[in-house]
C-alpha cells in the first residue's frame, strides 16, 4: 500500500494518568474516509491530534505522506478581520490563490458573510468559516473534529457534499463526531468500544 | 517566505491595531512626567538620575503587552493551525520576536525624544540613551516573547511573566545605564554582547516553551 496518506501503527495515548486507548493502527489512502466514533471521553479529539502531530503518541508511529488541513474546536481566525481577509491570510500562507478561496467560501455559502468581522459570526457560521479553510488549503489530508457542531442541516448537508468532492478528488478524510452524519461508504471505528 | 511575512505583518499588524503603538510612548511619558515630581525640580540631580530612569521605563514597556504575545493565537488555535502546517516553533517565535522587536521598539524611540527632554537630558545623553536602547531592543522584545510563551498556558501570568524576566534584563539595565557614565567605556561593547546573546537564545527557548504549550 503505496498510497497511504496516513498511517497510524499501534499507537498508543495516554492524556493526564489515564489510558485512552493503545494498540490502535489505521490506515487512511487517497479516496477513504473514516469516522471515529464513541461517547465523550474516548479519545476522538485526542487521536485527531495524535494524527496532526499535534500529540506524540506514548507508542507506536504515526506517518503522515502529505499536507494536512485540521479543524479543532478553535477557529483560528482572526476575530477582527472581516472573513474574506481572515481566511486570506491563511491562503497566503499555505501559498493559495484567491479564487480558491471564493471558491472554497461558496462551497460553504460563506459569500454573503465575506466583508462581516470574524467576531460577529454565529457558532455555526464560524465552523462553516473553518471548514471554508480547510476546503482552501488544498492539503489532501482532512482531519476534522466535530466539524458539524452547531451546524444547520442546509451547512451540515455542504459539509457532507465537500467531504464526498473532496475524497473524489483524492483526499483522504479523518472524522471525529459523535453523530452519524450520513456519509456514504465511510469506515467506522467506534473508541467507546476499545476502551 | 511569502508565508512568513504573512505572519510577521499579521503580528504587527494585531499589535498596533490593539492600540500598542500608543502603549510604550504613553507609558513613557507618563514615567518620564512623574519623575521629576518625585525626585524634585533640581536640573543637575534629573540630568544625572533621569538616564537609569528611562532605562527602567523601557524595559518595562517591552513586558507592557506580555499576555497578547501569544495567548491569544494559543486560544484561538493560530498556534497550532500552524504547527499542523510544519512551521519550527522556533521560527514562529522569531517572527513573534522580531514584531514585538519593532512593535514596540520604534515608538519607543520616538518617544525617547520627549521624555529625555522631561528628563533634563543634553543632547549627548540623548544619542547615548537612544544607541542603548537600540541595540537593547531586540534583547527586551525576546525576552518578552519568552515570558509570554512561557505564562501563556496560565491563568493570570501576566505578574509571573514580568519576575521571570527581570533577572535577566539586569545585565542590559547595568551596561545600558552604564553606557551614561563617562568612565563607562567599555558598556555598550557589553551591552551589544548581552544583547546579542539574549536575543540569539530567545527563539529556541521561546520556540521550547511554545512547543510546551501543545502537550
Amino acid at each position: 500500500m503505496t498510497d497511504a496518506l496516513l498511517r497510524l501503527h499501534r499507537v498508543a495515548c495516554i492524556r493526564g494518568d489515564r489510558l485512552l486507548f493503545e494498540g490502535l493502527s489505521l490506515t487512511l489512502a487517497r479516496g477513504e474516509a473514516l469516522w471515529l466514533r464513541g461517547p465523550n471521553g474516548t479519545g476522538k479529539s485526542s487521536l485527531i491530534r495524535l494524527a496532526a502531530g499535534l500529540l506524540r503518541p506514548a507508542a507506536g508511529t504515526v506517518e503522515r505522506h502529505e499536507r494536512i488541513a485540521l479543524i479543532d474546536e478553535a477557529t483560528a481566525l482572526d476575530a477582527e478581520l472581516p472573513l474574506r481577509r481572515a481566511l486570506d491570510i491563511w491562503a497566503q500562507i499555505d501559498g493559495i490563490d484567491g479564487p480558491m478561496v471564493a471558491r472554497a467560501m461558496e462551497a460553504m455559502a460563506l459569500a454573503p458573510l465575506a466583508e462581516v468581522p470574524v467576531a460577529m459570526l454565529s457558532t455555526g457560521q464560524r465552523k462553516r468559516a473553518a471548514m471554508a479553510r480547510v476546503i482552501a488549503s488544498a492539503a489532501p489530508i482532512w482531519l476534522l473534529d466535530e466539524p458539524a457542531n452547531g451546524m444547520d442541516d442546509a451547512a451540515r448537508a455542504r459539509l457532507v457534499a465537500a467531504i464526498a468532492a473532496h475524497r473524489a478528488n483524492g483526499g483522504a478524510v479523518l472524522l471525529a463526531s459523535h453523530f452519524a452524519l450520513g456519509i456514504e461508504g465511510m469506515a467506522e471505528l467506534d473508541l467507546g468500544a476499545l476502551a | 517566505m511569502t508565508a512568513l511575512l504573512t505572519l510577521f505583518w499579521r503580528d504587527l499588524r494585531r499589535a498596533w491595531g490593539s492600540g500598542a503603538l500608543w502603549l510604550p510612548v504613553v507609558f513613557f511619558l507618563l514615567v518620564a512626567t512623574a519623575f521629576p515630581f518625585a525626585v524634585g525640580p533640581d536640573a543637575p540631580l534629573l540630568a544625572r538620575t533621569g538616564g537609569g530612569m528611562v532605562w527602567v521605563a523601557a524595559l518595562l514597556a517591552a513586558l507592557l503587552p506580555i499576555d497578547r504575545l501569544v495567548r491569544p493565537d494559543r486560544e484561538a488555535g493560530v498556534l497550532d493551525q500552524l504547527a499542523v502546517r510544519g512551521f519550527a516553533d522556533e521560527i514562529i517565535a522569531a517572527i513573534k520576536i522580531a514584531a514585538h522587536a519593532i512593535g514596540f521598539g520604534l515608538p519607543l524611540l520616538i518617544a525617547l525624544l520627549p521624555a529625555a527632554a522631561l528628563l533634563a537630558q543634553d543632547g549627548a545623553r540623548v544619542e547615548t540613551l537612544a544607541t542603548g536602547l537600540a541595540i537593547a531592543i531586540p534583547a527586551l522584545a525576546s525576552l518578552a516573547v519568552l515570558s509570554a510563551a512561557l505564562t501563556a498556558g496560565l491563568k493570570g501570568g501576566n505578574a509571573i511573566g514580568g519576575l521571570l524576566v527581570l533577572p535577566l534584563a539586569v545585565p542590559l539595565l547595568i551596561f545600558g545605564a552604564g553606557m551614561l557614565d563617562p568612565a563607562g567605556r567599555g558598556a555598550v561593547k557589553l551591552l551589544a554582547a548581552s544583547s546579542l546573546l539574549l536575543t540569539v537564545i530567545g527563539p529556541f527557548a521561546a520556540g521550547a516553551a511554545l512547543r510546551g504549550l501543545r502537550e
